[in-house]
């Protein structure tokens, strides 16, 4: 249960510092630490997400990064691919969905390293250049999935 | 909007906010800077996350005691976090994340 705590901390601490991973911790550390199957940790990750992200999204917006509609219409047209999508997970088996989900979370550690030794820590220009690389490569992947 | 819908398939069939998906495509489709396309896939994975917890709900997969036992310490990590970041450089942050990342997959992937 403390474990539990921790990761939950430690997913808020970088979930705001860098824009993701609170899912990405919460669904292993759900399943390591509190005995979850795949299915109910992924589930469940998704519940605890949306406080965080709303935390996250209202101190943004008093920074005015928030463009409000864009947000709105990104969740509105995520319906029928989150209705999916979820569909998908529970027709697979646990197992399976473990495995994809680890090579997900590879995949994300693989950017985040890529993007983070790139891009100097204080020039705005080149860290865009870096993103949009990464994008690129994320945009690949994605097509493939 | 394809990153929406791409989007909403990520949280959905994985568990999470969406954010790796979004983020990318925001700077990269449609040219965004890279804090308001932080700030803007947060506003919108709130949408989506809810949106994917209420449909596994519907399949009986979601622990809300569990959800409240890391979402309540994580909405404290998410105020530590911006305290944290007057203080850590993001790389340092971002390089340990990974390796954490990389445990973790390892770790689901021998069980």
């Amino acid at each position: 249960m403390i474990g539990a705590i921790a990761i939950g901390l430690a997913a808020g601490v970088v979930a705001g510092l860098l824009g993701v991973g609170g899912g990405v911790l919460f669904v292993p550390g759900l399943v390591i630490f509190m005995s979850l199957t795949q299915h109910q940790a992924e589930a469940t990750s998704l519940l605890a997400i949306v406080p965080v992200a709303l935390v996250g999204a209202y101190r943004q917006d008093r920074y005015g990064n928030v463009r409000r509609r864009d947000g709105l219409l990104l969740g509105l047209f995520s319906i029928a691919g989150a209705a999916g999508g979820v569909a998908l997970a529970n027709a697979v088996s646990g197992k399976a969905l473990q495995v994809a989900f680890a090579l997900f979370t590879l995949v994300v550690a693989v950017q985040l390293v890529r993007k983070s030794v790139r891009e100097p820590q204080t020039d705005g220009r080149a860290r865009g250049a870096a993103r949009s690389a990464e994008g690129a490569k994320a945009g690949r992947r994605d097509k493939g999935v | 909007m394809a990153i929406g819908t791409a989007a909403g398939l990520f949280s959905g069939i994985f568990g999470v906010g969406g954010g790796s998906v979004i983020v990318p495509l925001l700077v990269l489709w449609l040219g965004y800077g890279e804090r308001e396309a932080t700030g803007t896939s947060l506003a919108a994975i709130v949408c989506i996350a809810g949106f994917a917890a209420a449909v596994q709900a519907g399949y009986g997969n979601v622990r809300v005691g569990d959800a409240l036992l890391v979402g309540v310490p994580a909405v404290g990590g998410v105020l530590l976090g911006a305290w944290l970041q007057q203080r850590l450089r993001t790389r340092t942050i971002a390089l340990l994340f990974a390796a954490v990342l990389v445990a973790s997959a390892v770790e689901l992937l021998v069980r």
